[in-house]
């Protein structure tokens, strides 16, 4: 489902160039849970943002669901996040105002569904990541970290999208709660969904089902976990 | 994005910031209502201008003495020449076309007596035509007959306020003698109020027949005015014209420049007077717009700072899908919004300004939907202009950098 050939990523700072990514090749296919990890500075949320398509390469080729998407318009790499991806943030970055269910719902605004629709699927949503119908009027602001970071994956998953991105999920999070969120993005892999999961640690890692390793914008190791 | 999405969203990021969003709107509502204020002060003074010298009479064109000059081109003061003469109105009459009626008039002022109290006030003496060419109408008794004028009677109407003057109001004077400049008149009628005061004031007045004036007051046989109702607005040039070739033949005057009268038509006066208060008005206007635009950088200002605020919110929508044109629309609805609500508010409180000026004083004031739309039109204008400026900078984050800004 994706697969990427000799993708670089250059930063230029004035004539200084910052050569991120350098020359990463891999494939993803569908239902994979993936890690990607590495320590700060390993290029691991470049690559995130170029897959999720916030992002585009510098060289190399990008090929999502058989096509090409290495060089789009910024309006063409939107169309597509908004109809393919979920993404999971550290931050959560929920409406702070907003209830939870128009927290959830939001990304539908961009997707012309009628308003009685994404009710009922944004609810759906969120009753299948475990958040009770008790929270859904309240205000994003007033639940706990772990409450918020389900509301987000709720998010994530209400344009029913190809992959999920999850950037550092747990880092906001207790330990506790942390391994409960992971439980969730088990459970939806187990429903068949594509997880990709960017994390500098190890044991948040071995949740998924492979682990691909970065260090200085190279992969070092990409190995299949044995649970 | 729906439209019934962007207004909700707008709504929401609206109410969100109660007191910011109030106080941005202050500035356009302060801006909008002072244009509307400013605009019907300004068209209530042009209406209340134009409906005195429409009170002049309908239609009016009147004819005045000018220069007489003599050979050494000496000329004397304006108004001063004594050659129109009652034969010129009736020549006008019969020989200009279009005309509807012709009223000549002998002026001035003299002191009037009646039952021991006097007072000091203009004595038209004038034809019977008068009160249609000149929109007068009698309250009580009648006006001069053409049976007065021939036999030269010494009979008086008198205005309201004269009335009020020399006998009190409420009374009814009809058959009781005045004393014009020592000579006894017997009032036969009133006329009525017409209000306004000062320039076209007809309500102080004494009208006698215009032979009478000539013969005992005056002595003399010229009339100071001479005034021609046209048929129709339309046609008012044109009876001008034959009145100015008329005269210049009957008073034997070749060229136009040395003519000893001036024919006046009431359109230029009122065209002169608008245009003076449509200067008023748009000065006004301006000082009134100059707050509006202080409005309009506050939204753009208040927008500014909602944009850095909301960056990381902009860039998760972008991340979600929201594009270019999305978060644009989103943040150019929202000062649109704004500048509207202040607008709506403006109006309001610039009517009600409007109405308390009219209602507190007695300056008439006039609250045109030429203005409320020029209003909801600037106002929406403004939201535009300086909203534009905070939406393109929102649209143009890139969602990385916004989703990392703490």
């Amino acid at each position: 489902m994706i697969e990427v050939k000799n993708i670089t990523k250059v930063y230029k700072t004035g004539d200084v160039e910052n050569k991120v990514l350098k020359n990463i090749s891999f494939s993803i296919s569908k239902g994979e849970f993936v890690a990607i990890i590495g320590p700060s500075g390993s290029g691991k949320s470049t690559l995130m943002h170029i897959l999720g398509f916030l992002d585009t390469p510098t060289s190399g080729q990008y090929f999502f669901e058989g096509k090409d998407v290495s060089h789009l318009s910024d309006d063409e790499l939107a169309e597509i996040r908004k109809k393919k991806i979920g993404f999971v943030f550290q931050a959560f970055n929920l409406l702070p105002r907003a209830t939870v269910l128009r927290n959830a719902m939001l990304p539908l605004v961009y997707a012309n569904i009628s308003k009685s629709k994404r009710e009922e699927v944004a609810k759906s949503s969120l009753l299948s990541v475990g958040l009770e119908e008790k929270h859904f009027y309240h205000l994003s602001n007033q639940l706990s970290g772990g409450e918020m970071q389900r509301v987000a994956i709720a998010r994530a998953l209400v344009n029913n999208p190809t992959i999920i991105f999850a950037d550092e999920p747990t880092g906001n999070l207790d330990t506790k709660t942390g391994e409960l969120i992971m439980e969730t993005f088990r459970k939806l892999n187990e429903q068949g969904r594509t997880i990709i999961l960017i994390t500098h640690e190890k044991y948040i890692a071995e949740n998924a089902k492979r682990k691909i390793s970065l260090k200085d914008g190279e992969i070092v190791e990409d190995i299949i976990n044995r649970h | 994005m729906l439209i019934t999405d962007l207004f909700e969203e707008t709504y929401f990021a609206i109410s969100a910031n109660k007191t910011r969003s109030g106080l941005t709107i202050l500035g356009i509502v302060i801006g909008i209502g002072s244009v509307i204020a400013m605009i019907s002060i300004g068209q209530g003074a042009t209406g209340s201008i134009e409906t005195s010298i429409q009170s002049m009479g309908s239609n009016l064109i009147t004819v005045m003495p000018g220069f007489q000059r003599t050979f050494t081109q000496v000329a004397a003061g304006r108004g001063s020449a004594q050659t129109l003469t009652i034969e010129d109105a009736e020549a006008i009459t019969k020989e200009v076309p279009f005309v509807q009626a012709v009223a000549p008039e002998l002026s001035r002022r003299y002191q009037v007596v009646a039952k021991g109290k006097n007072t000091n006030t203009q004595v038209v003496g004038t034809t019977a035509s008068y009160p249609s060419v000149r929109n007068i109408e009698i309250d009580q008794g009648s006006f001069i007959s053409e049976q007065n004028v021939r036999s030269q009677s010494k009979v008086a109407v008198l205005g309201p306020t004269t009335r009020d003057d020399l006998f009190g109001e409420g009374i009814i004077p009809i058959g009781e003698t005045i004393r014009i400049n020592g000579m006894n008149f017997k009032v036969i009628g009133v006329t009525k109020a017409k209000g306004g005061t000062g320039f076209g004031s007809q309500d102080d007045m004494i009208f006698i027949p215009i032979t009478t004036a000539q013969r005992f007051l005056a002595g003399a046989d010229y009339v100071s005015t001479i005034s021609v109702q046209a048929e129709s607005s339309q046609l008012m040039a044109q009876v001008q014209t034959g009145i100015t070739n008329l005269l210049l033949q009957r008073h034997n005057i070749a060229n136009p420049e040395m003519a000893d009268f001036s024919v006046l038509n009431q359109q230029d006066i009122l065209g002169a007077a608008s245009s003076i208060t449509n200067t008023m008005t748009i000065l006004l206007a301006a000082i009134a717009g100059i707050s509006l635009i202080v409005g309009g950088i506050g939204i753009m200002n208040m927008m500014m700072t909602t944009v850095t605020e909301r960056t990381r919110e902009i860039g998760l929508r972008k991340a979600i899908g929201a594009k270019r044109l999305d978060i644009s629309l989103q943040f150019l609805a929202e000062a649109v919004m704004l500048t509207f609500l202040g607008g709506a508010i403006g109006i309001l409180l610039g009517s009600g300004l409007a109405y308390g000026i009219t209602f507190f004083t007695d300056m008439a004031t006039k609250i045109s939907l030429f203005s409320i739309i020029l209003a909801f039109s600037v106002s929406a204008i403004i939201g535009i202009v300086f909203g534009y400026w905070p939406a393109q900078k929102a649209a143009q984050l890139n969602p990385i950098e916004a989703l990392r800004y703490e």
